[in-house]
């Protein structure tokens, strides 16, 4: 039967799609001033992450509407709650990016410490991860969502030698390395929680998809 | 428990018996007319006139005139009790007033038969000068089953669901449209049932046109409104009590009888056959 | 250096949701209650309503039994006129006309503004004389006339293709939630321009309900509609716009979003929360 609930539910999941892009554009442009140590992109990251906030709201009202007005179950209402909680995920990853962007304003006027290698690699999974877990959410894709959550321990160990590089062959053979070295450890750290928060938003889609808690829980994943 | 069912199992019993009870009663009237008034029964007996001082022959002109009678009756009582059942449940107010109309036709019904035969003398006959007639007749039964036709049609009317009303109403039509595309179709069968029961109980009255118009023996059939007329109940009546020859006149008593009951049975299943071909016809 | 976008998002519409109806977009008043009180006999039913709807939009009337939502319903096309001891002071005006005006033909407000009650109710006739009825006792005798608009109204009532087939049958063959749409089938034949619902889904189970809070939704585009339902959540689903009635005052009137999400009233909040009492 056609229902024209399932009109404002398909407005919510395009406007979750708008949020995923825009969250996704942050960590590009964030990463990419990085390299190019363009402080005007860095700053239209943070300029632009007010968009962000906004949309975060708009989402949220939406869902606590389509919540109160229609009692929805079920699937239904599982996609309202994590959408909701995708909603907050993607807008923490926009803010890291904003959070890079600004470890970038640091940096840009002081020569680069080292040549980026790592980082802009951490870089490619961490937005890798934010679209697959939004590709899972889109498609429903449940094997994708678990991927998403297994490719976390990458970008762990892939921030750790990053963290272990800039610690013992800079900071401390050279202290004087630290005002540059910090903020490419704290890009480094930024870059890994964003990892983790798209790994939260496939653990809710596994949620959404299957009614399977696996937050928490990732062993019951491997079964 | 134990006790609970023994009342119960007597408490059944006992209902049962009542229903065998009445059923027995009935079952005996019949049996004593239609076994003594069979044998009288054939072509003969219903279309012939009486001979010989009403010892022989047939009771035609008493059918023909009970027949007429009762046209003349449903003819009052049927428009007129309608109308009043229409004002009464769709158009009156609710009030005092309506309850005082209403519990005074109530008790109308209640009225002794021959009551009304007196009434009817009184305004037909003497006042109105329509002399002892079918007419004087006709319109005093018509009088005595008004109060049943009047009640039996607002039960129909109330039968039908307000809505059917309302609906209509809302839909834009006028109160009396809402009425008569809605409400009257429905109500009909039941009007005509409770109608021409109350007819069947008027053709078996003999009070009423004792002094109105019936006579204790016409050589002739009534050829106008005005003639006098024999019918079945009083010719009944008059075979069974005021004879001179009773014994003798006995069994033409019987067959007179079997053939009133079987007319009053004939009207009461031709009104359950409208009722229930207007209930069909109505659902379709 | 492109930024890569996902293709399948398309541009976001002004709004918190497309079920609420576009504050932007000037929906013309089409009914004002002005200063409304209305009496049985000596007891006040209704105390100094003022209210204004607007066309093309749903409102729903909620409230606790006995707090004069259904009497208020009934003001609109004056079925309380039938009850007798009723007084009614103030105004309600339809496009700018007090319905109350004695120059006003009742008739005529009636057709331009159809009703469907609670219980579903067909008339005892085929589902096409049910349809053809209001425009049958308006005088419209010409037969293609209406079999057309039968056929339109039905379809508008989504129950056209359900019962396309058998039109010649009776209305009581229907379910009951094909009944209470032939029923809005029958209210739209006359073409009005305000449908009044007096719980309409009170006796239907939920699949039948939810077909007519579809309908509902649809027939807005069309129609100005007021739904009483004691049934919250149906006020929630169907409606734009929610008022709610507290023995007979109109306590809280907004958008249904509003009224369900943050209602500016204690009382409003205590009994759509159900702490009533």
């Amino acid at each position: 039967m056609k229902r024209h609930f399932d009109e404002d539910l398909k407005k919510m999941n395009t406007d979750i799609l708008k949020m995923a892009a825009m969250s996704e554009e942050s960590i590009y442009k964030a990463v990419e001033a990085l390299k190019n140590r363009d402080k005007d992109l860095a700053r239209a990251v943070i300029d632009s992450d007010y968009k962000i906030d906004e949309l975060e709201l708009v989402i949220e009202e939406e869902a606590i509407s389509l919540l109160a007005l229609n009692q929805p179950m079920a699937v239904d209402l599982r996609f309202i709650t994590t959408g909701m909680k995708i909603n907050s995920e993607l807008e923490r990853i926009a803010d890291l990016s904003e959070n890079i962007a600004q470890c970038v304003l640091q940096l840009a006027d002081k020569p680069l410490l080292k040549p980026l290698v790592n980082i802009p690699k951490l870089a490619e999974i961490s937005r890798k991860m934010v679209r697959d877990a939004i590709d899972s959410f889109v498609n429903l894709d449940e094997e994708l969502a678990k991927k998403v959550i297994f490719s976390d321990s990458e970008a762990d160990k892939l921030r750790n030698s990053i963290y272990n590089k800039l610690i013992y062959d800079y900071m401390l053979k050279d202290g004087s390395t630290a005002p540059r070295a910090v903020p490419l450890l704290l890009i480094a750290r930024h870059l890994e929680r964003i990892c983790d928060h798209a790994g939260y938003i496939a653990t809710n889609v596994i949620y959404m998809i299957k009614a399977k808690v696996v937050k928490h829980h990732l062993e019951r994943l491997r079964k | 428990m134990k006790k609970r069912q023994i009342t119960q199992v007597l408490g059944f019993n006992f209902l049962r018996l009542c229903i065998a009870l009445v059923i027995l009663i009935l079952a005996v009237i019949l049996y004593d007319i239609v076994s003594k008034g069979m044998g009288q029964i054939s072509w003969e007996f219903l279309t012939s006139m009486p001979k010989d001082g009403m010892t022989k022959g047939g009771i035609f002109p008493a059918i023909i005139g009970t027949f007429f009678v009762t046209v003349i009756t449903a003819l009052l009582s049927i428009p007129l009790g309608m109308g009043c059942a229409i004002y009464l449940n769709e158009y009156s107010k609710k009030g005092k007033i309506t309850r005082l109309i209403r519990m005074s036709i109530r008790n109308l019904s209640g009225v002794p038969s021959i009551v009304y035969g007196l009434f009817g003398v009184v305004l037909f006959v003497q006042l109105l000068h329509l002399s002892t007639s079918i007419l004087s007749a006709g319109l005093t039964l018509g009088l005595m089953t008004l109060p049943w036709t009047i009640t039996a049609s607002e039960e129909a009317l109330k039968n039908v669901p307000q809505y059917y009303r309302d609906g209509a109403q809302a839909l834009g039509a006028t109160k009396w449209q809402a009425i008569r595309t809605n409400v009257l179709p429905y109500a009909v069968p039941g009007m005509l049932t409770g109608t021409i029961l109350g007819l069947s109980r008027a053709a078996g009255e003999t009070a009423p046109i004792l002094f109105t118009g019936a006579a204790f023996y016409l050589p002739f059939l009534p050829r106008s409104l005005s003639d006098q007329f024999m019918a079945l109940p009083y010719h009944l009546y008059v075979m069974a009590t005021q004879h001179h020859a009773i014994e003798k006149v006995r069994p033409i008593a019987y067959g007179t009888a079997l053939v009133l009951i079987v007319l009053i049975f004939c009207m009461n299943f031709f009104a359950i056959f409208i009722r229930y071909k207007l209930r069909k016809v109505r659902i379709k | 250096m492109t930024v890569k976008m996902k293709t399948h998002i398309t541009s976001r519409t002004q709004g918190v949701s497309n079920k609420i109806v576009d504050e932007n977009k000037e929906n013309i008043v089409k009914i004002s209650v002005k200063d409304f009180n209305f009496y049985y006999e000596k007891s006040q039913a209704l105390k100094n309503i003022n209210l204004k709807i607007k066309e093309n939009t749903v409102v729903g009337i909620i409230g606790p039994s006995g707090c004069g939502k259904s009497t208020f319903l009934r003001c609109f096309n004056r079925m309380n006129d039938m009850i007798s001891g009723i007084k009614y002071e103030g105004a309600i005006c339809i496009d700018g006309k007090n319905i109350f005006d004695k120059e006003l033909d009742i008739v005529d407000l009636r057709r331009n503004i159809g009703m469907v009650f609670q219980k579903s109710n067909p008339f005892p006739k085929t589902i096409f004389e049910n349809v053809a009825y209001g425009l049958r006792i308006n005088g419209i005798r010409n037969k293609e006339y209406i079999s057309e608009k039968v056929s339109r109204s039905l379809r508008n009532a989504a129950l056209w293709d359900e019962v396309k087939d058998r039109l010649n049958q009776s209305a009581f063959s229907l379910s009951g939630g094909q009944q209470q749409r032939l029923c809005i089938a029958r209210a739209l034949a006359v073409e009005p321009e305000v449908l009044l619902l007096d719980e309409p889904a009170s006796a239907l189970d939920p699949i039948a309900t939810a077909k007519v809070e579809e309908l509902i939704h649809e027939l807005k585009k069309k129609y100005t509609i007021i739904i009483v339902t004691h049934n919250m959540q149906q006020a929630a689903r169907v409606s734009d716009y929610t008022a709610f009635f507290m023995m007979g005052e109109l306590v809280e009137h907004d958008l249904t979003s509003k009224i369900f999400t943050k209602p500016s009233k204690k009382i409003t909040e205590d009994y759509i929360t159900g702490r009533f009492g």
